[in-house]
This record gives C-alpha cells, structure tokens and sequence, in this order.
C-alpha cells in the first residue's frame, strides 16, 4: 500500500466520522451527548486538515473548537439543562407544518450546493498560491503567521476590532440587569 | 526499507517512553505520599515492603480488584468514557516533549522525542484541554450533585487559566522564535530562558498548578467540600485512571516546565536525559513541596486571580517581550 492509498484510508475513515457524528450531533435528545458528538466531529475535521499538511489549522481547531469553545458550551448545558423535567416536554411538542417546509427546503439547498461545488470543482480547479509541499518546506507556523500579518493585516485586524466589540457588548448586556 | 527501521524505532520509543513513565507515575505516588508524611512530621506509608516500597504495587493491586460500580442513574457511556479520555490526553502530551540530545546508533541518527512536530507547544495545549473533558464529564454523567460542582469547577477553572497559561507562553515562543519544543530547548543553549523571562516562570509555575487542578488549585476534587468532587461516584479502575492521568498531567507539566524555562536536556558533563530527569524532579519536587505548604483558596479568589491579576500580567510579559525583542 503506497502513500497516497494510506491517505485515502485515513481520510475516508475520518469523512465517515465525521459526517456520522454530525447526523448523531443533531439527532441526540440529550443535549450533552450532541455536544460530545460535535466535538468528535471537530476532532476528526482535525484529522482532514493533517492530511492536507496543515498541522497549525489542525491543532487550533482542536485547541479552539474542540477545546475551549466546546468547552464552554458544555459548561452552558450544564449550568441550564440541571431541571431536567422541564426539557422534556419541550421536546414533546410535535413541530409545525412551516418548520417541516423549511427544514426540508434547507436541506435540498444544501444538496443542490454541495452537487454544484463538486461538479465546478472538477471544472476550475486550480492549485493555490500555498500547495502543501511549499507550505512544508517553509514550515506550517511561519506560512500561517506572515500571511496572517503580511498580506491579510487588515483583515486580521478589522476581525480583532469586530471581537473586540462583542467583548464589549457582552458586558454591556451584563451591566444592564444591575 | 527507510519506512519500515522508521516505525520500528518510533514503537521502541514508544514502549521505552511509556513503560518509563507509568513505573514513574506509580512511584510518584509513594514519594508524594512520604514527602507529604515528612513535611507533616509522620513517616508516611510504610507497611508494605521495606520503606513502603512495595506500595504501588499494592495499590495498582488493589484497584483491579475492588467492585467496579457504576451507579443506577449514571449515564452510562459518558461515565465509562470519562477517565479514558483524561487518561489517554494525559498520556500523549508527553510525545512532543524532548527528553535527551539525539545519538547516533547503527548508522541512524535517533532523537529522543517521539514526534518532533512544528507546531508542539500548540499540541500540548490542545491535548490538555482535551483531557479536562474527562474531568468535567465524569463529574456530569455520574449524576451526583457534588460531581456536577466539581465538573463545573473545572469547566470554569480550564476556561479561565488556559487563557493566562497560552499568553504567558508567547514570551518564551517570541524569543525561542519557534513553537517547536526541540528547537525551543536549542534556543537555550547560551542562557536558560528563566533568565530572560523570570516572571513568565513564575506565572507559569502558578497557572500550571491550577491546570493540573492541585493544591492550592484543587477546586474540582477539594475533598473537605465537595467530598471528592467529580470522581465522587468513580470505584476500582475508573478511579485508578483518573488518578494516574493526574500524575501523569503533574509529570509532563514538569517536564515541560524544564523544557520552556529550564533549558530541557541541555547540561555540561552528564547525558541529556539525564539532566531532564534532574530538573523535572526537582520540578515536581516543588509541587509536592506546595501541597505541603499552602491551604486550598476559596473558588472566587481562584477566579479573581485567573482573571484579574495573571491575565493582565501575562499580556504585560508579551508586551514587554516584543517591545525588547524589536529594538534588539
């Protein structure tokens, strides 16, 4: 088995993962097992961006994603969902006719999208600036870091400033209760 | 046939380094437990073999064969789940960690490292929050109120410390100018970054404490409240899994301390990994000596520490860094 059919076991094993556990993630009652699905979900995108040599991504996403936001998220559930009772019978209510229409309206757009990506993947096609091998050869960190504050400066700084004001309206909101 | 010598030493590492560190971990217990008997003048566990030497084993014995409960209410999955994931977390931070020069033997050059990847400072981040899930999901699914406290505790403490913990770091990462632990300790070689980043140190050495959740840290077990806290529910195994992961985590926090600040295997006269091993235990040697010392701090001045003063001082480190690092 040479290089590439080994990457295309490991990549194949980790679409399944992933796609599997995002199905599990919304089909789960309990909201603690749909986050712990969705962070297996993350772990093993992780997985696919490894394969596509980019190691920085790949442990941010871990670090990020899977760490400190699901993280939070789960500390959310937890403070909430402690009157479990209450939970229940929400979830009892049958749902409507119009969210019906919707969900399966979003669901045939999310089709058509992904079938029309792939068929005009297969006809533009280009490689990046950034294919794998120039990336690996200068190193993953250093690619990552002087495009970040290089090329993309202000970008990166406008989405700083745009956190920065969520960080902001967060506390606004907060103060507003006293 | 590169390939293959490739994964045969990459699995020798791999036993040696393993197998090395869980007989580690399991004396680790007895020293803790005869240093802690020494500091509150008592002679600690002494019964089983000469100087209670033959603790561990017992102990290793006798968790194998305790009654594994798993209470009626629990949920299930998340609750078995739960120690393999801090166990299997804890366990492979240690694979980027350098722990001896690279030698030469048969012709091929070896590194004593198990993957010397780009970007291993972030893969030791990542992997101890990953091992914090256990922690937080054992406490959860066991249903127990006391569980649920303590696994809130430790969502709350890991939100709070990781983020001092990473930015206290960039320091060491703007001067060594590489996320690569090897090269890190390469940086060192002239002066130990201790030197250059004293108060990163000492911030480190207090935000390590509170990520490996011990004393006076220890808010998600602090067994005078909570009564154990998230492993209150956890029996034989499970809990042994547990409590090894903790050691674990207390090692390889060790060793990565020697490695960022304390020039890792790098040493006049002696082999390197023989110096790692020296500064490491001196390392947890001053863990222990904490437990000893300090009472445990109430949970909101833990926060308000987290928060209000290492934060602030960790992006006062960064500043000041860059600043004398440009104008170098």
């Amino acid at each position: 088995m040479g290089a590439i059919g080994f990457k295309f076991v490991v990549f194949f094993i980790s679409a399944v993962v992933v796609i599997v556990s995002s199905v599990l993630m919304i089909t789960r009652k309990n909201p603690i097992h749909s986050a712990l699905w969705m962070i297996l979900a993350f772990f093993f995108m992780a997985v696919i961006y490894l394969l596509l040599n980019a190691q920085f991504i790949a442990v941010a996403q871990v670090m990020v994603y899977a760490g400190a936001i699901m993280m939070l998220i789960l500390f959310v559930i937890m403070m909430v969902s402690l009157d479990k009772g209450h939970q229940e019978e929400q979830r009892e209510q049958k749902p409507s006719v119009a969210k019906k229409v919707a969900g399966a309206l979003v669901i045939v757009i999310l089709a058509v999208e992904l079938l029309f990506a792939s068929i005009l993947y297969q006809a533009t096609a280009r490689p990046g600036v950034y294919p794998a091998d120039a990336v690996f050869s200068v190193g993953n960190t250093k690619t990552v870091g002087s495009l970040l504050y290089g090329q993309y400066l202000f970008p990166f700084e406008i989405a700083s400033i745009l956190l920065l004001v969520g960080i902001v309206g967060a506390v606004v909101l907060s103060k507003k209760h006293k | 046939m590169e390939p293959y010598y490739y994964v045969i030493e990459s699995i020798i590492k791999i036993i040696v380094v393993v197998s090395v560190l869980m007989g580690f971990v399991a004396y680790l217990t007895l020293i803790e437990r005869k240093f802690l008997g020494y500091l509150q003048v008592r002679v600690g566990p002494n019964r089983v073999g000469w100087w209670g030497l033959l603790q561990p084993i017992a102990d290793g014995i006798k968790s194998f064969v305790k009654e594994d409960i798993i209470p009626d209410n629990a949920d299930k999955p998340v609750y078995v789940l739960a120690p393999m994931i801090t166990f299997t977390a804890a366990l492979s931070m240690f694979a980027v960690i350098p722990f001896g020069d690279s030698f030469t033997l048969f012709g091929r050059e070896i590194k004593l490292v198990l993957a010397d990847v780009d970007i291993g400072l972030l893969y030791i981040f990542a992997m101890g929050t990953l091992g914090e899930y256990g922690i937080v999901l054992g406490g959860w699914s066991a249903n127990n109120k006391y569980g649920l406290l303590g696994s809130l505790r430790a969502a709350a403490q890991m939100i709070s410390y990781e983020v001092a913990l990473g930015l206290i770091l960039i320091g060491t990462i703007i001067i060594a100018g590489s996320l690569r632990l090897t090269e890190i300790v390469e940086a060192q070689r002239g002066m130990w970054f201790v030197v250059y980043q004293p108060f990163a140190f000492l911030l480190y050495f207090v935000a390590a404490l509170a990520e490996i959740n011990r004393i006076p840290f220890d808010m998600p077990e602090s067994e005078s409240e909570l009564a154990c806290g998230f492993n209150i529910e956890y029996s034989s195994m499970k809990f042994a899994l547990f409590m090894i992961a903790e050691y674990l985590h207390l090692v390889t926090v060790a060793a990565l301390i020697t490695t960022l600040f304390l020039g890792g295997w790098l040493g006049p006269v002696l082999p390197g990994w023989i110096w790692f091993s020296l500064k490491t235990s001196v390392i947890i040697f001053i863990f222990i000596w904490i437990r000893g010392t300090y009472p445990r701090m109430r949970y909101d001045h833990i926060m308000k520490l987290g928060w209000k003063f290492l934060f602030p001082a960790a992006l006062a480190n960064v500043v000041v860094t860059a600043f004398i690092v440009a104008l170098r």
